[in-house]
């Protein structure tokens, strides 16, 4: 498939509850025509590329519990055993045993372990791409402690370089790397848009300033489907006197080469945002409520990159909760009960778990938590790229089942999020079933309570 | 040379060879790999102190896993527990230890050793069938498992024969020739399967409680 057409191959839709690349008549969920031989070939020396001594020791110590899968939402709603974390990995332990553990010999000689074909690449693309959301709760159940969210993003680079990625996931990818955004917030676009929301918002804009202490990003759900949240930031910014700027030369946070497993497509998307930020001498980069831009940017840029960055990132609810703790920032009370959906990559793998929670004292709202809520959060179903597939609709909405569940026996009025990818989740899933409540921002609840000194 | 000598002698020289070498060769294996330093700022510096917590905490699951994973690890903690009562609580075992480590230690009553031995064996049964019928387990589990089972499985019915002299006929000191045998096969096989997760255990619960900590996150 050339990339030339891409855009009647794949137009985007940006009118549903769900934005993305409208759903394909004809799918093609193999890129390139490589011969199969060859798929195997650059799928297992990407997947091993990067193994150091943490992949192989997990790679190494699966006792084969199956303990993991009472902790996928994937599993858990259909009982497939497919589903279990760690058989998404299967061919690629396989591939390791037999290319680069520390018997690959014996095995290779006693021919214990085939030799992965194609067909199974082809067969596996579902279970790495479609049923894990690298949401890692699987992490935190495993007795051996095996991060296989990790490995799954992992084996996504392999997949990448066969060419065996989901139609979609692919097709937005290769997008964002061509236009700078995986939505169409090309830099006018989303500069247009930014204009646009400070005259409907009578929010005063900051863009392409040349020196600025902070540079905003935005993921190109909020710039197209959610703009309210970049009035909110600026509302906030502005409110709180700080120098800070957007930049048509590094605004997109999300990033779909980590999602769809090319490494040299994330680096150069992450390297935007750096450049930009470096250039004008910022000291901060705020990320916005995305989930896997936080891991992106704040865990892994860096070791893309090679180089410590010169500045420090933040998602948008750690500054909001540096801001409330440090007194700097007064918010109104809301005076009404809500419950707080964790964004995985966030949360549970990032650290930054506590800070909405102190945004939302800071609000006065009646914090219902929900079952697990933190560290053990039932991920949304949507995240690592998954509700980009249309195929895997059926599935998304299954375990989004899990969600509302929850959420109903809160009985909170508000429900808040920190990130827009789960909120399009949410959102759509709203609509997929009738549901009567609606996912709402963190940052724009802020932005609308702040205190006039 | 008979069967009992050749047991005791090279046989058991030759497992303890094994034993050491292929653990050395597949630590040595792992941790002699590429490791890049992390450039991310880190939010915490407390990497020991996480890899050190997780190793013990992830022994217990976590609350919001309890009810689903109860049953697999009462099953778990029963036959860890009584197999180390009877590897290194009773009496003959402990002299065994002894001739290499040059000291002892107290032995448990024959009969707490008995009960325990026949406790853990019937909690490996238990835990095949459940291999053997939750579909989960039975799509991820190869040779390895199967293996590695059996393995554990047969100095323990082999010495419950030997202490209760039913060989079928066989003189005493097959039987225990043959218990011996089956240990050693159990030391040969440790290094290369599933069951060097007696000392993987550590590197992997480690790896991940320090990764983790450094991101601030919990484990
Ligand atoms: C420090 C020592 C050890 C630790 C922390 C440890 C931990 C574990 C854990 C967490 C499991 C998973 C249990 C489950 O399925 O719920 C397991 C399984 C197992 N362990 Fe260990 N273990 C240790 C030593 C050993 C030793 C020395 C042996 C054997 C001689 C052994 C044999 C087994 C076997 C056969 C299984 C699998 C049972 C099955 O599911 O079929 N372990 N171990
Ligand atoms: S990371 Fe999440 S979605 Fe993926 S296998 Fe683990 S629990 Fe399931
Ligand atoms: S929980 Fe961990 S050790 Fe058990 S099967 Fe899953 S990955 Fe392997």
């Amino acid at each position: 498939m050339s990339t030339a057409d891409l855009d009647q191959k794949h137009p985007l839709d940006l009118e549903s509850a769900r934005i993305g690349v409208r759903k394909p008549e004809q799918r093609y969920d193999v890129q390139g025509d490589t011969p199969d031989e060859a798929r195997v070939h650059a799928a297992m020396v990407n997947f091993v590329k990067d193994f150091g001594a943490t992949a192989a020791t997990y790679m190494e110590s699966c006792i084969h519990c199956g303990q993991c899968a009472e902790a996928c939402h994937f599993y858990v709603q259909t009982e497939d055993p497919r589903y279990t974390p760690i058989w998404k990995l299967e061919p690629f332990k396989q591939a390791y045993k037999r290319e680069a553990g520390p018997f690959s010999l014996v095995y290779r000689l006693l021919g214990l372990k085939k030799k992965v074909t194609t067909a199974e690449l082809k067969e596996w693309q579902e279970l790495i791409y479609d049923s894990c959301t690298m949401c890692g709760r699987c992490t935190m159940i495993c007795p051996m402690g095996i991060d296989i969210a990790t490995l799954v993003g992992q084996a996504r680079h392999g997949m990448f370089q066969a060419g065996i990625v989901p139609h979609e996931l692919w097709s937005v990818a290769e997008r964002a790397q061509r236009e700078g955004s995986p939505l169409g917030a090309t830099p006018s676009v989303f500069e247009e848009r930014v204009e646009w929301m400070g005259d409907e918002h009578e929010v005063e804009m900051f863009i392409d300033k040349d020196k600025a202490d902070v540079v905003l990003t935005m993921s190109s759900i909020e710039i197209q489907k959610y703009p309210e949240s970049m009035a909110a930031i600026a509302k906030v910014m502005n409110h709180l006197g700080i120098d800070w700027t957007f930049r048509t030369d590094g605004y997109e946070a999300t990033n779909f080469g980590l999602l769809s497993g090319n490494t040299a497509w994330q680096r150069d998307m992450s390297r935007k945002i750096v450049d930009a930020a470096k250039q004008c001498g910022a000291h901060t980069v705020i990320l916005p409520e995305c989930g896997h831009a936080y891991g992106a940017l704040r865990w892994q840029a860096a070791n893309l990159l090679g180089e410590k960055l010169p500045f420090r990132v933040l998602h948008v609810s750690e500054f909001l909760a540096e801001q409330v703790n440090s007194g700097r920032l007064k918010l109104r009370k809301v005076d009404k009960s809500a419950t707080f959906h964790d964004p995985c990559q966030v949360s549970r793998r990032g650290g930054a778990t506590q800070a909405p929670r102190d945004v939302l004292k800071a609000l006065g709202v009646e914090l219902r938590e929900m079952e697990n809520a933190g560290d053990y959060n039932w991920c949304c179903g949507g995240g690592g790229g998954v509700i980009t597939i249309h195929r895997a609709d059926p599935l998304r909405y299954k375990t989004f089942e899990i969600k509302m569940a929850q959420i109903d026996k809160t009985g909170a009025e508000v429900l808040l999020t920190s990130c827009s990818n789960c909120r399009q989740n949410f959102d759509d899933s709203q609509a997929h079933f009738h549901w009567d409540k609606t996912m709402h921002s963190l940052l724009e609840l802020v932005a609308d309570n702040l205190v006039e000194h | 040379m008979d069967l009992l000598e050749f047991a005791r002698g090279p046989a058991m020289q030759w497992a303890l060879i094994l034993l050491v070498l292929g653990t050395c060769w597949r630590i040595a294996g792992i941790v002699f790999l590429k490791r890049k330093p992390d450039l991310s700022e880190p939010r915490s510096h407390g990497q020991m102190a996480g890899a050190l917590r997780t190793i013990f905490s992830r022994s217990v699951p976590a609350r919001a896993f309890r009810s689903r994973v109860l049953y697999s690890n009462l099953l778990g903690y029963t036959f860890h527990i009584g197999l180390a009562i009877v590897v290194f609580a009773y009496q003959p075992h402990i002299l065994w230890f002894e001739s290499i480590l040059g000291f002892q230690w107290p032995a448990l009553p024959n009969a707490v050793i008995s009960v325990a031995a026949v406790v853990t064996l019937f909690s490996l049964v238990a835990l095949l069938v459940k291999r053997l019928t939750s579909p989960v387990l039975r799509l991820i589990s190869n040779f390895d498992d199967y293996f590695s089972w059996a393995v554990t499985v047969a100095p323990l019915v082999t010495g419950l024969m030997a202490v209760a002299d039913v060989g079928f006929g066989l003189r005493y000191e097959t039987l225990l020739a043959v218990h011996l045998l089956s240990v050693w096969l159990l030391f040969a096989w440790l290094p290369f399967g599933k069951l060097g997760h007696a000392f993987l255990v550590f590197l992997s619960r480690g790896t991940t409680g320090a990764l983790f900590a450094r991101r601030g996150a919990r484990t």
